[in-house]
């Protein structure tokens, strides 16, 4: 029954979906954990200094959000760590000396220090006073920075691999660590990665914010949020934008065959490329159909010159080729979503400067139907990403398919299945929770993840509850 | 060449000490989650939730470290070992996935849903532990290499041996947690502990004999490990080290001491591990590969040895002060907040 499913699937390209699939849930936690971890950060500092509850409210609120979303990222990221081994054995052999010590590290620099001081920011409040509380906060704010820093030199390290040699074993050592850290596309990506991670936070903030204040536009927390929320789409959106663009000539400069796959360019052009807008690639005849495109244009954004030469796929062999309409699809995604927020950085601005910021129905609309768009954002552009390496792992030295462990097709199908059902019954019950603290505005005396008020009062003191309970 | 063995041992004894502390740490979490259905009263289980909620997650972080490690300092052997453990990984993961969301969901949702939770937690917490006790059965009834691959099946570690070690690590785990609820709780609740205490004390002596018994006849090599002279001067002082910790643990729990038994429980923990280390020293895959033929390159070793040197004191340090912020008895209705 299980091979029915996937007939005419091999090994490899089950191992693939299950990583693409496994991957595809679990960035999405981080990318929002990194973000909002630094918003409770910055929430708490202003409370302690500037005293108006307001502030506590705002974090206790979204610490329990928080609770959740981090330990969704905690179960699907141990998945991510023995899935190197579980599916993709002949590469952890291969790769293990360059990249196990950099997730080594990420363990021993990052994950202790956000697990070793998440329940002191939980729970501990009360326990150990406003100062010490506010560091263990920070410290996981930092922690799941550090995190980020290693997690995507590995993977930089996958795409532009440097600082290597290679020994008798077949395997890949380090010649500089230096090398190996700071590769070429690391701090591009880790850049563009972060601020991605802001950006998307600062949606689901300001959508939240949004939500209540086309209720009440006159709920203090609700209102704080959503200041903060859109300040921080105004003023990233188009550093954003910047880095990515400073990104993609990284990517020029070192995977070529990459942007050649995000641009559609499956031709060479002598005397200046096309951008081609929109079309349908056809990886099988090697063009795009029904392409829009403006003409120089190409040349002109990624070698600055409208006549400049850009060499195409037809220069590659067509082994090495990526899967062109995949990459080019979500590009044009990834893109889109930076203009949208951009969009809705430039709007709150207008909105802001007309004194109607809190009030504008159209301002709120926009702001939850942007909720999702850093979400959007970041997947379609890690697609772009992982895709445009392929058929490589380590771009450029070892293909996917020798980096496979040697398994048979029924036991990766098994493990596939079995992921797909547990994430969506797991995952989609932390989001329905997630979206229930969400459609509740932030209170006055708000409480933490506080586990036995809810609980116990409502037992003893029901009034009171109640009471609480009212906005 | 000297210095390529000794950073190997080293390694070796890193990752040893890494899973140890995973084992010590996230064994009595899953004993909680194992012993959840025998306490079906509400409260109690707020309170049993409340006693680890601070620190789970901290004590899972170990078993990336195992994990992480394993892959940086002997990839050959994460790259052979992890196919040929496939299915208990993959059921370990998942019961871990069940086991780590229902800390937050119980919390988050209604009456009926928390009783789903509770269920996810239980058994994500025995899936767990059986899955992670096959894997230690199937390591150390030895794996099929060729060159550097695994080329066996994917059902290949399913035997009785496997399954006997995977329901002792579960046992192990219970034992752990029920001695941890005599420290952190009282009333009814550390009264029904102790008691579970007891059974499950003898349980385990009973599983750790017959393991200690089966292994020798998987191969002559663990016979002569353990029997042939000289080692048996180095090997016998483990079986009566844990007899007379059997005793004091009796005698801790006769004496119904809060802190004893746990750390006890640990101490067979901490021998039953020295045991499977003797057994299966040099190999890391047994009877196949070495420590030797899976170290990294030395360079590998060096770089991540700095950090271990600086950061693993740093973090258990931190981490003792976050056990130490939620030390004490756990009430109900007076968690953690």
């Amino acid at each position: 029954m299980v091979a029915a499913m996937f007939e005419g699937w091999d090994a490899v390209g089950l191992a693939r979906a299950q990583f693409a699939f496994t991957m595809s849930f679990h960035i999405v936690f981080p990318a929002f954990s990194i973000g909002l971890a630094s918003y409770l950060a910055v929430l708490e500092a202003l409370w302690l200094w500037t005293g108006r509850e307001v502030f506590i409210n705002l974090f206790n609120y979204w610490l329990k959000i928080f609770a959740i979303a981090f330990g969704m990222g905690v179960v699907s990221g141990i998945v991510m760590s023995y899935q190197f081994g579980t599916n993709w054995s002949a590469f952890s052999d291969k790769t293990g000396p360059v990249i196990g010590p950099l997730m080594a590290y990420e363990v021993m620099t990052a994950f202790f220090l956000e697990a070793g001081f998440l329940g002191v920011m939980l729970f501990g409040l009360e326990r150990v006073g406003h100062r010490l509380h506010f560091l263990a906060t920070l410290m996981v704010a930092i922690g799941t920075l550090i995190s980020a820093f290693w997690i995507l030199s590995a993977n930089s390290w996958m795409q532009t691999p440097d600082g290597y040699a290679l020994n008798a074993d077949g395997q890949f050592v380090a010649a500089s660590w230096f090398k190996v850290i700071f590769n070429p596309s690391f701090p591009y990506r880790l850049v563009h990665m972060v601020l991605a991670a802001y950006l998307t936070t600062a949606l689901v903030v300001g959508a939240v914010g949004a939500f209540h204040l086309m209720r009440d536009s006159h709920l203090p927390g609700p209102r704080v949020m959503f200041s903060m929320a859109m300040w921080m789409a105004t003023l990233v959106a188009p550093i954003q934008i910047l880095a990515g663009d400073q990104h993609g000539l990284n990517t020029l400069e070192h995977q070529p065959v990459k942007i050649m796959a995000m641009e559609g360019h499956y031709r060479s052009h002598k005397d200046g490329a096309p951008l081609i807008l929109f079309g349908l690639p056809d990886q099988s005849t090697g063009e795009v159909k029904y392409a829009v495109e403006v003409p120089k244009l190409g040349s002109l954004i990624l070698e600055h010159s409208l006549n400049a030469p850009l060499d195409g796929l037809d220069t590659v062999p067509r082994e090495n080729w990526p899967p062109v309409p995949i990459t080019f699809w979500s590009f044009r995604i990834m893109v889109g979503m930076g203009f949208l927020m951009l969009g809705i950085g430039l709007f709150s601005l207008w909105m802001r400067w007309r004194g109607s910021l809190y009030d504008s129905r159209l301002m709120h609309v926009f702001a939850m139907a942007m909720g999702p768009a850093g979400f959007v954002a970041v997947l379609a552009g890690w697609i772009t990403t992982e895709t445009g390496r392929q058929p490589f792992t380590v771009y450029g030295v070892l293909r996917t398919v020798e980096s496979a462990s040697p398994l048979a097709a029924p036991a990766v199908a098994s493990s596939l299945i079995a992921f797909v059902i547990v994430y969506f019954a797991v995952f989609s019950a932390g989001v329905i929770y997630i979206l229930r603290l969400m459609a509740q505005p932030p209170h006055h005396g708000e409480q933490g993840p506080s586990r036995d008020i809810p609980i116990h009062a409502a037992g003893i003191t029901p009034a009171a509850a109640v009471a609480g309970a009212a906005p | 060449m000297t210095t390529v063995i000794d950073l190997a041992t080293l390694w070796a004894f890193i990752i040893a000490f890494a899973v140890f502390v995973y084992v010590v740490m996230d064994g009595f979490d899953l004993g909680l989650g194992i012993l959840f259905p025998l306490f079906p009263e509400r409260a109690d289980r707020d309170v049993i939730m409340n006693s680890v909620a601070p620190v789970w997650d901290g004590n899972e972080t170990w078993l990336v470290l195992g994990g992480g490690g394993l892959m940086a300092a002997f990839p050959l052997a994460y790259a052979v070992l992890m196919p040929a453990l496939y299915t208990p990984m993959i059921a370990m993961l998942i019961g871990l996935i069940f086991r780590g969301v229902a800390f937050e969901f119980r919390w988050r949702t209604t009456r009926a849903g928390r009783n789903r939770w509770d269920i996810a937690f239980a058994g994500g917490s025995l899936l767990a532990a059986l899955a992670q006790g096959v894997a230690l059965g199937a390591i150390l009834q030895g794996v099929h290499v060729e060159g550097r691959h695994y080329a066996g099946g994917w059902w290949d570690w399913l035997t009785p041996f496997s399954i006997l070690t995977g329901l002792a690590l579960a046992i192990g785990y219970a034992l752990l947690g029920a001695t941890w609820l005599v420290m952190k709780t009282e009333g009814a609740l550390r009264d029904k502990a102790y008691r579970l205490s007891w059974s499950l004390l003898f349980v385990m002596l009973g599983a750790i004999s017959a393991v200690s018994i089966a292994t020798p006849f998987l191969h002559v090599h663990y016979t002569e490990r353990w029997f042939s002279w000289p080692n048996i001067i180095l090997t016998a002082p483990v079986p009566i080290a844990v007899a007379a910790v059997t005793a004091l643990l009796l005698r801790s729990l006769a004496n119904k001491w809060d802190y004893q038994p746990f750390f006890l429980s640990l101490a067979l923990f901490a021998l039953s591990y020295a045991g499977l280390g003797i057994s299966m020293y040099p190999y890391i895959v047994p009877q196949s590969i070495t420590i030797w033929q899976a170290a990294s390159p030395e360079n590998s070793q060096l770089f991540m040895l700095a950090g271990v040197a600086v950061l693993i004191p740093l973090i258990l340090g931190y981490t003792a002060w976050a056990y130490w912020v939620f030390r004490g008895k756990v009430r109900a209705g007076s968690g953690y907040h």
